[in-house]
C-alpha cells in the first residue's frame, strides 16, 4: 500500500517535472521538427515548407485558399484574421514565443491545415513548414 | 476552472442576481468572465458577450466548430463543452428572458451571426458609413468602431 502510494507520488512528481500535460514553454521548434521528421521518416525541407505555406490551394475552404490569407507573406509582421484581429508574427526572430507550446502548435496545425488544404497536414509537411518558419 | 459542474454551480448566483442583457443599446453588456471562453473565442475575433445570442444559437455554433463561418475552429471536447455551458448559461434568453435583443426573432430562427440579429441590423444599417465599414473590414470586428466593446460598451457610435 505504502509502496504504491510512493510510486504514485513519484509518477506525479515526474509528470509535473516533464510538464505534462503539455503547457506553454514545453517544447521548441527544433524539438518539434525532430519529432515530426522522425514520425514521417523524412528529412525536413525548409524549401518545401515555404512552397506549401506560400502556395495557393484548392482543397480547403474557399475563404482561406492559402496560409498567407491571414498570415500574409511578411511573416515578421503581424497578420490579420478574417474577423479583423491581429495575429502575432510567425517568425521566432521577432516573436520568440512561437513554437514553444506543443498543444498550441498541434491545435493550429489541425485547424489551419483543414481550413486551407481540407485535410490535416502530414508529419512530413509539419516538419517542412516548421523548418522554414523557424528559420525566419 | 475546467470542471464543468463547478463552473455551473458558480454560475448559479449569476443567474439569480447577475445583470441581464442591457435594457437598451446604450447600457453596458455584461462582459465575458470565463477565462477559457475569452482565450479560445478571442484568439480569432473579439470574444463576443454571450448575451448577444439566444442559447439555441450558441449550441448550434458550438456543435459546428469544424466549419465556423468558413474556418476550422475545432476544440478538444472538454474545452468545447465548458465554453458551450458558459455561453448557454449567459445567453440572451437565459431563464426565459425576453427583451429588445430578441425582438423580431422567431422561436425557430437559428441565427448564427450576431450581425444578422434583427436588432443588430436595425442599429447598424442606416447609421454606419461605407468608410466605417471599409475600415472595420468585417462586421465581426466590433472593436474597429466600438473601442470599448470588450468591456461591454457599445454606445460610442
Amino acid at each position: 500500500m505504502h509502496e504504491n502510494l510512493r510510486r504514485l507520488t513519484l509518477i506525479g512528481a515526474l509528470a509535473v517535472l516533464a510538464g505534462w500535460p503539455a503547457a506553454a514553454g514545453d517544447t521548441s521548434a527544433r524539438q518539434l521538427i525532430a519529432q515530426f521528421a522522425a514520425e514521417a521518416g523524412t528529412q525536413p525541407s525548409a524549401a518545401r515548407g515555404k512552397a506549401l505555406f506560400m502556395g495557393t490551394h484548392t482543397g480547403g475552404k474557399p475563404e482561406t485558399p492559402s496560409c498567407t490569407t491571414c498570415h500574409t507573406r511578411n511573416l515578421k509582421a503581424a497578420g490579420q484574421t478574417r474577423a479583423g484581429k491581429a495575429i502575432e508574427p510567425m517568425a521566432p526572430s521577432v516573436n520568440p514565443a512561437r513554437y514553444t507550446d506543443s498543444a498550441k502548435v498541434a491545435k493550429w496545425f489541425r485547424r489551419n491545415c483543414k481550413s486551407v488544404l481540407g485535410r490535416e497536414c502530414t508529419a512530413a509537411e509539419k516538419a517542412d513548414i516548421l523548418a522554414w518558419l523557424s528559420s525566419l | 476552472m475546467r470542471n464543468p459542474v463547478r463552473n455551473m454551480l458558480m454560475a448559479v448566483p449569476l443567474l439569480m442576481f447577475g445583470p441581464g442583457a442591457p435594457a437598451s443599446a446604450d447600457e453596458r453588456m455584461p462582459v465575458v468572465t470565463d477565462a477559457l471562453t475569452k482565450a479560445e473565442c478571442g484568439a480569432c475575433h473579439m470574444a463576443y458577450q454571450p448575451g448577444f445570442l439566444p442559447a439555441r444559437s450558441w449550441k448550434t455554433i458550438m456543435a459546428t466548430l469544424d466549419n465556423h463561418f468558413g474556418e476550422d475552429a475545432s476544440l478538444d471536447e472538454a474545452d468545447r463543452a465548458q465554453i458551450e455551458a458558459y455561453l448557454v448559461a449567459n445567453a440572451a434568453d437565459r431563464n426565459g428572458r425576453t427583451g429588445w435583443m430578441l425582438r423580431g426573432l422567431g422561436q425557430n430562427d437559428y441565427i448564427l451571426r450576431i450581425s444578422e440579429m434583427p436588432w443588430w441590423v436595425r442599429e447598424h444599417n442606416h447609421e454606419v458609413s461605407q468608410r466605417a465599414w471599409d475600415r472595420a473590414g468585417s462586421k465581426a470586428n466590433c472593436t474597429a468602431c466600438h473601442r470599448r466593446a470588450e468591456q461591454g460598451w457599445f454606445d460610442d457610435d
